[in-house]
C-alpha cells in the first residue's frame, strides 16, 4: 500500500502550479457520473454488491495510461486523517470521506485525475485544472471515459442518456466548476446580487468545500445545475463565459474599493496582517478569512516581496487535519488552534506589514 | 387553500412563474414567502421559484403512476424511497418510474432529451436508426412523386444499410 501522505504533492510544490487568471481563479474541475448497468446505485447496494462493482470498476480505472503509478486504495484503508486531508484538497467530496467498505479512490501522480468508485454513483471521475481551465479539463475528462467505456458496461438510454442514482445528475452527468477568490465583491457588498444574477442562468454558487458549506475565505464553487437537454460543451460555455464576466466583475470591485474607499481596504488588509501575525491563539476559520484578505492584499500590490504562494499554502496547511498531520498527539481544537498561530507567526515573521500607498490626491 | 412549502398555514401570496409558454404556479404563506425572499421580488430569483416547484413535484410522483408501492422488479426500490431519499435504487429504475420522473426532470433541466456524449458502441447504432428513418423518407417521396430513378437508388442504399448492420434488429423499426 502507497503512503498517502508521501504520495501527495506538498502544499507549497500546489500553491507553484498555475493556470489562467489564478488570481481569481483558484481551480477548474469537470465531473462525470456514471454508473454500470445492472447493478443497484451504491446508496441502494447491499455491501457484497458494492463491492463487487468496486471489484469490476478498479481495475479498469487503474489499467488506464493517465493512472500510471496512481494512488489506488479502497476507503476501507483510509484512516479519518487522510480521508480528511483528502477533503482539504478537494480531491474527494464530504461524502465520500464518510464512506467505508466497498468504496475506492485512484489519484494520477500530478492530481489531473481522481475517480471515486461508489460514492453516490459507481464511477465519479474528475479531472483537476489550476485557474481558468474548464474546456482542457473536458477534453481531459472526455478522453479518460471514453478509454474507460470500452472496459465497462455504462447504464445509458438513448433518451435520458447516462443514468445516475440522482436524477440531478440525469443525461450528460456532467458537473463543471471552478473555485473563485472573490473577496472584492464581499467587500463591495456586491456578491449577492451577483449569486442572484448566476443563480438565474441555471447555475449554483456554493461555499469552500462544495454543497450545503459557507464561502470561508471568501472562496466560491460556481457550477452548471443542469445536466440533461444540453450537450457537454454547451454546458462549459456557458459557465466559461459566465466566469469570464464574474472575474471582470471581481477586478472591477477591487478597482472600484481602492479608489472610493481606499481605507476601508487598508484597514481590512492592515487588521488582517496584524492578527495572522501577532496572534497566539486562531482558529481555522477566523484563519481562512484574515489569509483571504492577505491574499487581496497581495494581489493590490500593498506587499510587495510576498508571493502570493506564501498564502496559498498556508490557506491549505492551516486546515485542522493538515495541522493535525504534523504533530503525533492527538490534538484537541484548543490546542490546534495554539499551534496555527505560532505557525502562521512564524511564516509571517520577515513579512513586513502592508505598506499603504498614499491615496491619489482629488483634482 | 394550503401553504405548498409548510404545508401548515393557508396561502397568502400567489407566485406564477411563466417559462417556455408554460405557466408554473407556487402559493405561500406569509412566513415561508418571507423566508424564501418572495416577499421582495427584486430579489427573487427564478432559481427559488423552480427550487419550489421543483420541491412540490418531487411529491407529486408518489400521487402519480402506481402510487407509492410501485417498486422497481429489478431491485426492489419503490416509489416512497424515492420520496424519502430523492435518490433511485438502480438504473432501471428510470424506465419503472418513468411516468412519474417525467414532471420532475421538466422542472430540473433543461430539456428531457439527452443530446450529449453517447457510449462508442451505441453510437453507430444510433447514428444508422436515424439514417435508416430518413432514408425510408427520401424512398417513400421518391415513389410518390414515380421518380424510380431515385427510388432505386435509395433502395440499394438501404440495402448495403442493413447488411452493414450488425444488429439489424434494432433497424427494423
Amino acid at each position: 500500500m502507497k503512503d498517502l501522505y508521501e504520495f501527495l504533492i506538498t502544499p507549497a510544490e500546489t500553491t507553484r502550479l498555475h493556470g489562467p487568471h489564478d488570481r481569481i481563479v483558484m481551480s477548474s474541475r469537470v465531473r462525470l457520473a456514471r454508473n454500470l448497468k445492472g447493478a443497484a446505485f451504491p446508496g441502494w447496494a447491499k455491501k457484497p454488491e458494492r463491492i463487487k462493482i468496486m471489484e469490476t470498476i478498479r481495475p479498469a480505472v487503474e489499467s488506464l495510461p493517465e493512472m500510471k503509478d496512481a494512488f489506488s486504495e479502497v476507503m476501507d484503508n483510509l484512516g479519518a486523517l487522510e480521508k480528511q486531508i483528502l477533503v482539504e484538497r478537494h480531491l474527494i467530496s464530504r461524502e465520500h470521506a464518510a464512506k467505508s467498505s466497498g468504496s475506492g479512490l485512484v489519484l494520477n501522480r500530478e492530481e489531473t485525475f481522481c475517480v471515486m468508485i461508489n460514492e453516490e454513483d459507481h464511477l465519479r471521475m474528475q479531472a483537476l485544472r489550476p485557474g481558468l481551465q474548464l474546456r482542457e479539463a473536458w477534453s481531459a475528462i472526455d478522453k479518460f471515459d471514453s478509454a474507460l467505456e470500452k472496459k465497462l458496461d455504462y447504464a445509458f438510454s438513448n433518451d435520458l442518456g447516462y443514468l445516475t442514482a440522482c436524477p440531478t445528475n440525469l443525461g450528460t452527468g456532467i458537473r463543471v466548476s471552478a473555485m473563485l477568490h472573490l473577496p472584492g465583491l464581499v467587500l463591495a457588498e456586491q456578491i449577492n446580487p451577483i449569486i442572484q444574477s448566476v443563480n438565474k442562468l441555471g447555475l449554483a454558487v456554493r461555499g469552500l468545500y462544495g454543497e450545503g458549506t459557507e464561502a470561508l475565505g471568501n472562496v466560491f464553487q460556481v457550477s452548471n445545475q443542469m445536466t440533461l437537454g444540453e450537450t457537454e460543451t454547451t454546458i462549459v460555455e456557458r459557465l466559461d463565459k459566465v466566469l469570464l464576466q464574474i472575474i471582470e466583475h471581481e477586478e472591477n470591485a477591487r478597482q472600484t474599493l481602492l479608489e472610493k474607499k481606499p481605507k476601508v481596504v487598508f484597514n481590512h488588509i492592515g487588521r488582517a496582517y496584524g492578527i495572522l501575525a501577532n496572534a497566539h491563539s486562531i482558529s481555522s476559520k477566523e484563519t481562512m478569512n484574515l489569509l483571504s484578505l492577505m491574499r487581496l492584499g497581495v494581489d493590490l500590490g500593498l506587499f510587495p516581496e510576498v508571493n502570493r504562494s506564501l498564502v496559498d499554502e498556508l490557506f491549505i496547511v492551516t486546515q485542522p487535519a493538515h495541522l493535525q498531520k504534523q504533530f503525533s498527539d492527538k490534538l484537541t481544537a484548543e490546542e490546534r488552534d495554539l499551534l496555527r498561530s505560532d505557525m502562521v507567526r512564524e511564516r509571517l515573521k520577515n513579512v513586513s506589514r502592508p505598506s499603504v500607498k498614499p491615496p491619489k490626491p482629488e483634482n | 387553500m394550503q401553504c405548498s412549502v409548510c404545508k401548515e398555514k393557508p396561502a397568502t401570496v400567489f407566485l406564477t412563474h411563466i417559462e417556455n409558454d408554460k405557466m408554473h404556479k407556487v402559493n405561500l404563506c406569509e412566513d415561508c414567502a418571507k423566508k424564501k425572499g418572495v416577499d421582495n421580488p427584486t430579489t427573487f430569483s427564478l432559481e427559488d421559484a423552480d427550487l419550489l416547484l421543483g420541491l412540490g413535484a418531487a411529491q407529486e410522483v408518489a400521487q402519480t403512476a402506481g402510487g407509492a408501492d410501485l417498486k422497481c422488479p429489478r431491485c426492489g426500490f419503490s416509489q416512497a424511497d424515492f420520496k424519502k431519499t430523492g435518490r433511485l435504487g438502480c438504473p432501471e429504475c428510470y424506465q419503472v418510474f418513468a411516468e412519474g420522473l417525467a414532471g420532475l426532470l421538466k422542472t430540473m433541466h433543461k430539456g428531457t432529451r439527452h443530446t450529449g456524449k453517447t457510449p462508442e458502441a451505441l453510437r453507430s447504432s444510433r447514428d444508422a436508426t436515424e439514417r435508416l428513418k430518413l432514408l425510408n423518407k427520401k424512398l417513400a417521396k421518391a415513389i410518390e412523386s414515380e421518380d424510380f430513378e431515385l427510388a432505386a437508388k435509395v433502395r440499394d442504399e438501404l440495402k448495403q444499410l442493413n447488411e452493414r448492420a450488425a444488429t439489424p434488429t434494432n433497424l427494423t423499426k
